[in-house]
């Protein structure tokens, strides 16, 4: 499965939360993997866990409440799920950054930019004030700040939201990683501006050959940027594959179900596809397959057994036994679990 | 005698609407400077229509639906209702009117009462309407939750129950209690999750075919206003920058911000990729603009004039206005 | 309950609410049953009530059980659970246990029936002053935060002024100025409506354009008087008040209640500023409902969290003053017992009688410390920020 091409890659990892007698099993066994210089897109739900993904891959889920349940991050030939506090803190950052959703909160309010990005470097480097000045100034500049030297002493607030994700970028690329985890890093932007972003962290991953791990809800902005996309519903990933494969031959019934639901100019006048009942709470998941609920293909099987992931070739995977004996094709292998 | 005929057919006319909220600085709060939040906006909505009203955060939107639902005073400007100009009615003369206008908020958590059960909170708008307590408001209460699509125990419930897209439907039901014309929607599905917010356009959309409603339906996402609306106006920090009807907006788009919105527009089916119009990052004091064309600083087609004079909201086609003398021109 | 069956029904379907049924109450209960600490105040505040009823049918009436004004000179000073001396008493003063629970005072009166008589006299004017306190609260809290903005005009002012002081030239006998004083308002309103009628013909002349200028904002207004009010020690405001009237425990009462509504009032102020902004409240404005529904129909209940914890706590302090009171002297007036004027009598035989200030003591510090026990619990329990660390 792993090849040298692979940066990181995440197995079965389950992250769950206890709080009295429930337990919310927020991500539960997932895998994905990231090759060098690709973007791959984590899609979901609110509440389906990207973000606790996201996260336990840096280690800072706090525990309790959480609890890393189960499988493997391996990175660089390294288990970062068994590594310790200290040799850990050398990743974060350095190795693996990450750009948040909002970025007002995510900046510190009494500091001004420079200070900020400066300590982003000068804690995996060792240079001088003065050298230190240089890098930060052209960080602003790869970033698109406009004048970025009399940006320098600005605090967060004098600047606008976009220009904010700019500088958490620049922050993110203080010490040239090789993987950037950006968890939607534009929802709480304009268009425009969500534009702008996804401009820049294009041509960045282009310049700087590094790898993205892209975390967003919104299927436009997936179709705008990613190699690979992994769809996950209700903790675990439904569907994977590339982006011409997701959007236009989707093979798993929630990935058809999005797509279906989203309005658009060419849909005026008909009616919107839409997926009925709402998502699963993580503490009271149904058995069998998670979607099994919603699902207009469900059977009764569904209920009662976890679906296994069916390659439909070329890495194409998704989780729907029941679509892929339909689409019964002789030349395709049987359903084989992964 | 043409107004006339026009204020039948449209149900809700706004014309050179006006709101600036003052900017308080130092010790005294001595007013330092205006925020323009809606400044000379003007649209129509026909009956059994929907305009979508579309722009980046902190626009104006939510300022001109407080403004029609006389939430906030207008500083300046008409609102007209049905051929009655409801901007100068008092308090008391508005009473009857004011339930025809309604509106269902972007926020579903905040806009339902946490102490009060679902049920409560809809037939507040029936005891407005006079039905008095007993079985006819019940069997109101049932109906107007069946036409949401919630069963009718949930009246029962208390709003921490739910989940978002189901306290939007209660929302709605809410706005619909009280028998209204016009609905207001405040970004009612961008605080929805992705597969819940079709449910809620087609929910809307059911609504206005069986009821013949009328929506202002605001958003920041193009996507939902062109399927949804049938006139769109593009506001830009507090101004209408382009208003016509959908088709012909986005075949013929004048105004450049338009253009940029249209072209940013994150479009789900990669392998057609458009240029994207990337526009200047946006480096002036949002609201506090001084003269000439707000669209200042970022348009790709600026020049001197731009600065100088106040632009006009200018007819360039059938329905079709824009605010640009330049591609007023063209 | 019926999830699969609704997954497969492909026909049109209606949502039902998600989450398991458990009621604001129960999950109140829940977590505050986590707080020992509270639910020990909780017992003691329960105890305390049902002694303070209990206590007030045994020791009053024409021929109580217990009677705390009964006088036996020959046993005097007895210590707690003491056997009285049979002999030297008459049938009636026999006391109705058999014995002296808590001992007697220097008259000989039945401490435990002075205590039970007490308890009831503090819990009413914990009770009372504070429902006197919340109500002020409330009403004030109320105005300044959901008419906040509107401004009171120059002319409001004086008109008021010009009342007042006429309506105290008219008590203090000065009967004719104050009845031109008086006679001013009308005069004014008349003039008002007047001119109002011909309005926008003429300019107004100077004097009247000064009467129109908006004086002070409402909000402005009260939080003012609120910091005013502050400004005095209460203790001492109480003391003077408390002098100049005539001594009942309806006057303690209603003097402790109106020093001590500011908090209620600032904590229903901040309460309505920022639940005046909230979406369900401009959606039942929509829908047309009034203010006067809107303020105690909607934002009220919402608005009721922390002036029931400052109540509770509220109560302890109102126990507190009248017992400090009582003590001073300045409080209920004798023979009738409260748990002040035990400890005050109490004190010159600190040596001889210890029971007779340790008794009273104790048992103020164990009620106040409960209320306070309980309140804090309460806004542990009530504030959703500091759930979180529990
Ligand atoms: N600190 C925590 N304590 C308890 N539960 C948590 C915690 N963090 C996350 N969870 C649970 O994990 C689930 C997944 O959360 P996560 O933040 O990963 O969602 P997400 O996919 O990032 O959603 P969104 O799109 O809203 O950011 C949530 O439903 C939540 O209940
Ligand atoms: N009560 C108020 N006092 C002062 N300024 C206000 C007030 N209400 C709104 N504003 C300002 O008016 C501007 C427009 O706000 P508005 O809420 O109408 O924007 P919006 O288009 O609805 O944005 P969003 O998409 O974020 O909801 C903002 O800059 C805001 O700061
Ligand atoms: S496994 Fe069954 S329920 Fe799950 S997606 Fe496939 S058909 Fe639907
Ligand atoms: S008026 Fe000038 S600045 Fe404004 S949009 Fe037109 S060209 Fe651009
Ligand atoms: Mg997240
Ligand atoms: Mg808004």
């Amino acid at each position: 499965m792993t090849n040298d091409n692979t940066l990181i890659s995440v197995q079965d990892l389950k992250v769950y939360f206890r709080s009295g007698h429930e337990c919310a099993r927020a991500v539960d066994g997932i895998s994905f993997e990231i090759r060098q210089e690709e973007t791959v897109c984590l899609v979901g739900e609110s509440g389906c866990g990207k973000t606790v993904s996201a996260l336990s891959i840096l280690g800072l889920i706090q525990t309790p409440p959480g609890e890393i349940a189960g499988g493997q991050i391996m990175f660089q030939g390294k288990n970062l799920l068994e590594l310790d506090e200290e040799d850990m803190q050398k990743i974060r950052g350095n190795r693996i950054a990450m750009v948040f959703q909002e970025p007002l909160t995510s900046l510190n309010p009494v500091f001004t930019i420079e200070d900020q990005i400066g300590e982003a470097i000068s804690i995996h480097k060792n240079i001088g004030s003065g050298e230190l000045r240089d890098c930060c100034i052209k960080l602003l500049k790869d970033v698109g700040i406009p004048s970025p030297v009399q940006r320098l002493k600005d605090y967060p607030h004098q600047l606008s939201g976009g220009q904010r994700q700019r500088v958490m970028i620049a922050m993110a690329l203080a010490c040239d990683p090789d993987l950037i985890i950006a968890d939607e890093p534009t929802t709480a932007l304009d268009v425009t501006v969500q534009a702008q972003i996804l401009q820049l962290l294009k041509s960045i991953q282009e310049t700087r050959s590094m790898s993205i791990l892209y975390i967003t809800h919104d299927l436009g902005v997936v179709a705008n940027i990613a190699h690979r996309v992994y769809v996950m519903y209700s903790g675990i990933v439904t569907e994977q594959g590339n982006a011409a494969q997701i959007f236009h031959h989707a093979r798993h019934p929630y990935t058809q179900g999005l797509l279906a639901s989203l309005p658009s100019r060419s849909k005026r006048g008909k009616r919107l596809f839409s997926i009925p009942g709402t998502v699963p709470n993580p503490a009271y998941k149904p058995a069998g397959c998670p979607f099994h609920p919603r699902c207009p293909h469900a059977i009764p099987i569904c209920g009662k057994e976890y679906p296994k992931m069916c390659d439909y070739g070329q890495a194409h995977l998704a989780r729907c036994p029941v679509l892929f004996k339909n689409s019964h094709n002789p030349d395709k292998p049987e359903p084989k679990s992964i | 005698m043409e107004s006339k005929s026009k204020d039948k057919q449209m149900i809700l006319r706004v014309q050179n609407l006006k709101k600036y909220f003052p900017i308080r600085r130092g010790f005294f709060q001595k007013i330092a400077g205006w925020v323009k939040a809606v400044d000379d906006v003007s649209f129509e909505i026909e009956q059994g229509k929907t305009l979508g009203l579309v722009g980046e955060s902190g626009c104006g939107k939510t300022t001109v639906a407080r403004l029609i639902l006389k939430l906030l005073e207008p500083d300046n400007g008409k609102i007209i209702f049905r051929g009655i100009d409801i901007g100068e009615l008092t308090e008391k003369e508005m009473k009857p009117l004011r339930k025809k206008i309604q509106i269902v908020f972007q926020d579903p958590f905040g806009s339902l009462n946490p102490r009060m059960t679902t049920g409560l909170s809809i037939e507040e708008g029936l005891r407005i309407l006079g039905i008095k307590r007993g079985k006819k408001r019940k069997e109101r209460l049932e109906k107007l939750l069946k036409m949401v699509g919630m069963s009718p125990e949930s009246a029962d419930r208390y709003p921490h129950e739910f989940s978002g897209g189901q306290r939007q439907r209660i929302c709605i039901a809410r706005a619909l209690s009280v028998d209204p014309s016009l609905v207001v929607c405040d970004e009612p599905i961008s605080a929805l999750d992705v597969s819940i917010q079709a449910q809620i356009i087609n929910l809307l959309k059911d609504l206005q075919d069986r009821l013949g409603l009328s929506y202002l339906f605001i958003s920041h996402d193009l996507n939902v206003v062109s399927y949804l609306c049938s006139t769109i106006s593009v506001m830009y920090k507090g101004q209408i920058m382009e208003s016509a009807p959908a088709e012909e907006l986005f075949e013929n788009p004048r105004h450049p911000y338009t253009l940029s919105l249209i072209s940013a527009i994150p479009d789900p089916a990669p392998g057609l990729r458009r240029k994207i119009e990337i526009l200047e990052p946006d480096l002036s004091d949002s609201l506090i603009t001084s003269k000439g064309c707000r669209f200042q600083g970022r348009c790709p087609m600026e020049e001197p004039r731009c600065l100088e004079e106040e632009i006009s909201f200018e007819k360039v086609g059938e329905k079709h206005f824009v605010r640009c003398w330049k591609a007023a021109k063209k | 309950m019926n999830k699969k069956e609704k997954g497969f029904n492909k026909n049109f379907q209606l949502e039902t609410p998600l989450a398991p049924k458990r009621t604001r109450l129960q999950e109140f209960w829940r977590l505050f049953r986590q707080n020992r600490l509270a639910i020990l105040g909780l017992f003691i505040f329960i105890l305390f009530f049902c002694c303070a009823i209990v206590g007030l049918f045994m020791t009053s009436g024409p021929d109580p059980l217990l009677d705390p004004a009964m006088i036996r000179l020959q046993e005097k000073l007895r210590p707690p659970l003491a056997k009285p001396n049979l002999d030297s008493l008459r049938r009636e003063e026999i006391p109705y246990l058999g014995f002296y629970l808590m001992g007697t005072d220097d008259l000989g009166r039945d401490v435990f029936a002075r205590m039970l008589q007490g308890a009831w006299v503090s819990l009413t004017v914990g009770f009372v002053a504070v429902g006197i306190s919340v109500l002020i609260g409330i009403f004030m809290g109320g105005i300044a935060g959901y008419f906040g903005q509107h401004h009171i005009r120059v002319d409001h002012v004086l008109v008021t002024l010009v009342l007042i002081s006429g309506a105290a030239l008219v008590t203090a006998n000065f009967i004719r100025s104050g009845a031109a004083l008086l006679c001013l308002t009308p005069a004014y309103i008349f003039y008002f409506i007047w001119s109002q009628n011909r309005s926008g013909k003429k300019t107004l002349p100077l004097w009247a354009k000064v009467f129109r200028k908006n004086a002070v904002s409402i909000d402005t207004l009260i939080m003012r008087i609120v910091d005013i009010m502050l400004c005095f020690p209460s203790f001492f405001l109480i003391l003077t008040v408390v002098a100049l009237l005539p001594a009942s425990i309806y006057n303690i009462m209603i003097v402790i209640g109106l020093t001590s509504w500011m908090g209620a009032t600032r904590f229903v102020r901040a309460e309505f500023l920022s639940l005046r902004e909230q979406d369900f409240v401009a959606a039942v404005k929509t829908l047309g409902a009034g203010n006067f529904r809107i303020i105690f129909r909607h934002m009220m209940p919402n608005a009721m969290a922390p002036v029931l914890v400052s109540a509770t706590i509220g109560i302890a302090t109102a126990i507190l003053t009248e017992a400090g009171l009582s003590f001073l002297g300045f409080g209920v007036p004798p023979p009738h017992a409260t748990w002040g004027n035990i400890l005050s009598d109490g004190k010159n035989f600190i040596f001889d009688a210890p029971w007779l200030t340790f008794i009273p003591g104790i048992a103020i510090l164990i009620v106040v410390l409960s209320f306070n026990l309980f309140g804090e619990g309460l806004r542990d329990v009530l504030n959703p920020k500091l759930r979180e660390r529990h």
